[in-house]
């Protein structure tokens, strides 16, 4: 899929003429965050040899989970999959527990039980990364679910890939979605590539993934993932209706990743030619167009955007120095939070055998 | 003390804990307007309305899921499985998210979840509906699992369960829905990770959950009135928490095991047990710890044959009299 910058009709969307020139910028401090976290990951994953397993990079996509995370209300929560270290920054979360993480430290977001695949943040309504494919869809639901029975005005962001759409589970939650109108709001971050398959040779579809919805009386939208006022623009009226009408909608988004599937890819330069890699770099960057944006917009001197880049470089060097230096769980840790009535030693804690080691 | 049908007891519990608590909800298929595929929900739905029981369409993963991402919220969900055997199509929610979330969170979710619904074999639906997961389930740390093998235990453990802030799967029987128990009417809680000696005894220790201490139970009646042989029954009644001080005061006590299991033997609860034993009270033994389980073949449909593949109290005397 050609994605090409419309941002003019874009622009005049409610959601984005009321932006101010410090949220306009503030918008790309955070992809430059993102950008930088997932540089300096890639680095510490070569060189440090203290990150182990998948590390599945977001570059390429900031505009997605920055464009879309921006409209999030107070009510509303958010799931995704594996991919997750431009939703996790996007909602809040500190590049140092983020880091930490990576690490495998106990100062990790998830005390280095988790890992990169599996960030959490309840505090921020931030209910993970999910490492099976899908896996998350229904989650999406529950907690779509849990706001209706509350009566809660609000909603759930559910992120998945192009790849997650053939799952059985995802098709069954957009059914229960519009069966039972709960507000969540699925959104396909169409990169294209499911590991080293296309598209292509992954789908039957007609037009594009979300439009599948329409067999579920389900609404649907498709728009490009390189420009922020396009992803708010049309991610706004998908979570209008979920908070105002609770309705379910599938948002795709056409966006690339630039690395491999996970740093372990091996294959990551045969499925793709290099000058189709290169011509999303060069010609789709987000980071870049959002940048050119603002120039012209005259909200953005060359010299700030390069402030605004040294400060994520700085973060970023700062969280590669706390991950170093936290400490690791202790071999103890294993233990704990694996059942929350143990680890609060309630009486239903403190009856019977818990764990079998010995 | 009134005597009640085991379905009874769990629809008192559920009963009872949607009213106390109204984060409770129940959700499956055919647990409202239908009244519940064995009728353990009966009357729920007519007393409760639609917010608090809800029919869903055949989409096991789906409402897994949803209800998992409820309780991340908060909610109770307490979930039928019209038959446990169906728990395969929605494995990857149950292990990977209630099984495994709260752990890779660090500790900041937690998922006060109930599953329940039927779990055995013997009633002639043939093996894709006649599975005892109990044992693969018990296998996740992170979940708790429950048997209850009477009406008591059942309504004391469902209520249990449904307090209780980790995931908790309740395996319940088709077998024992129309049996009849004595029951208080008071309020009662059975803690998890208690087991219950169900009969006392001096010379070996038959141990079992669900429905097989009911065989049990009877195989120990013959032992007593054949064979002269006073044999303990230990329900564990919880898997996961397991109560392992009761199991080995027991065999301390009586110094032979026989553990009887619903399960297929590889992998099974009692191979647990028979670790446990083995390792820890070893030296108490006169005889090898022996098992009689269900016969391993997948669950054969001809009624007649189906009969002898699950433990009989039969094959549990004939077991016994091999050591004792
Ligand atoms: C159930 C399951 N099957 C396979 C995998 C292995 N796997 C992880 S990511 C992935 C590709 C998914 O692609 P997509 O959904 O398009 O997301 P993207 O990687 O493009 O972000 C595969 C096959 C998995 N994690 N879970
Ligand atoms: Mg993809």
């Amino acid at each position: 899929m050609e994605t090409t910058l419309e941002a003019a009709p874009f622009v005049e969307a409610e959601v984005n003429r009321t932006l101010t020139a410090a949220e306009k910028i503030h918008f790309l401090s955070q992809m430059l965050r993102i950008r930088r976290f997932e540089q300096a990951a890639l680095r510490q994953y070569q060189t440090s040899g203290q990150i182990g397993g998948f590390l599945h990079l977001y570059s390429g996509q900031e505009a997605v989970a920055v464009g879309t995370l921006s409209l999030r209300g107070e009510n509303d929560h958010v799931v995704a999959g594996y991919r997750t270290h431009g939703q996790a920054l996007a909602m809040g979360m500190t590049m140092n527990e983020c880091m930490a993480e990576l690490f495998g430290r106990a100062t990790g977001c998830s005390k280095g039980k988790g890992g990169s695949m599996h960030f959490f943040a309840p505090d921020k309504n931030y209910w993970g990364g999910h490492g099976i494919v899908a896996g998350q869809t229904p989650l999406g639901l529950g907690l779509a679910f849990a706001l209706k029975y509350k009566g809660i005005k609000g909603c759930c962001l559910c992120y998945l890939g192009d790849g997650a759409v053939n799952q059985g589970v995802y098709q069954a939650s957009l059914n229960l979605a519009s069966l039972w109108s709960l507000p969540v709001v699925y959104i396909i971050e169409n990169n294209q590539y499911s590991m080293g398959t296309s598209e292509e040779r992954s789908s039957a579809f007609r037009g594009c993934l979300a439009a599948r919805a329409e067999a579920y009386d389900m609404a649907w939208d498709r728009c490009s993932g390189e420009n922020i006022y396009e992803v708010r623009a049309k991610t706004w009226p998908a979570l209008q209706r979920a908070r105002e009408e609770s309705r379910p909608t599938v948002l795709e988004i056409a966006t690339y990743r630039y690395y491999g599937h996970s740093v372990a890819d091996a294959n990551a330069k045969k499925y793709r030619r290099p000058e189709e890699i290169e011509k999303y770099r060069t010609l789709h960057d987000p980071i870049q167009l959002w940048q050119k944006q603002l120039y012209a917009e005259g909200i953005l001197t060359e010299a700030q955007a390069a402030e605004l880049d040294a400060a994520a470089a700085a973060e970023v060097a700062e969280s590669v120095r706390f991950a170093r230096e936290s400490p690791l769980p202790a071999p103890a840790d294993i233990f704990s939070d694996v059942y929350v009535e143990v680890d609060r030693q309630t009486p239903a804690g403190r009856t019977g055998k818990f764990f079998f080691n010995d | 003390m009134p005597v009640i049908t085991y379905r009874k007891a769990l629809n008192d519990a559920l009963a009872e804990e949607l009213a106390r608590d109204e984060n409770v909800f129940i959700i499956g298929e055919e647990v409202a307007q239908y009244n519940g595929a064995y009728k353990v929900t009966e009357g729920l739905w007519q007393r409760f309305g639609d917010k608090r029981v809800l029919d869903t369409p055949i989409t096991e993963a789906a409402f897994v899921g949803l209800s998992i991402g409820a309780s991340m919220l908060g909610l109770r969900p307490v979930v039928e499985l019209m038959f446990w055997s169906f728990a395969f199509v929605a494995y990857d929610q149950i292990v990977n998210n209630a099984g495994c979330i709260r752990y890779m969170s660090g500790g900041q979710i937690h998922l006060p979840l109930v599953i329940r619904g039927p779990a055995n074999g013997g009633t002639n639906v043939g093996a894709t509906h006649s599975h005892t997961p109990e044992s693969i389930l018990a296998n996740n740390p992170g979940v708790k699992v429950a048997c209850p093998a009477t009406a008591y235990d059942a309504k004391g453990l469902m209520k249990t369960a449904i307090r209780d802030d980790d995931p908790v799967f309740v395996m319940e029987n088709t077998l024992l829905y129309g049996e009849t128990w004595e029951v208080p009417e008071e309020e009662y809680l059975i803690p998890l990770g208690v087991a219950d000696v169900k009969r006392e005894g001096a010379d070996l220790s038959l141990i079992a959950h669900g429905r097989a201490t009911v065989t049990s139970l009877k195989a120990a009646e013959i032992l007593a009135h054949e064979h002269n042989i006073r044999a303990e029954v230990v329900d564990l009644r919880s898997i996961r928490p397991l109560d392992e001080e009761t199991i080995l005061r027991s065999v301390r006590k009586t110094h032979r095991a026989v553990l009887v299991d619903e399960n297929k033997p590889f992998g099974a609860v009692s191979a647990q047990i028979a670790a446990i034993i083995q390792e820890k009270a070893f030296d108490d033994l006169d005889a090898p710890v022996l098992r009689v389980c269900t016969l391993d073949a997948p669950a054969i449909y001809s009624p007649p044959l189906e009969k002898i593949q699950l433990p009989t109290p039969e094959r549990i005397v004939e077991k016994v009299l091999s050591i004792a």
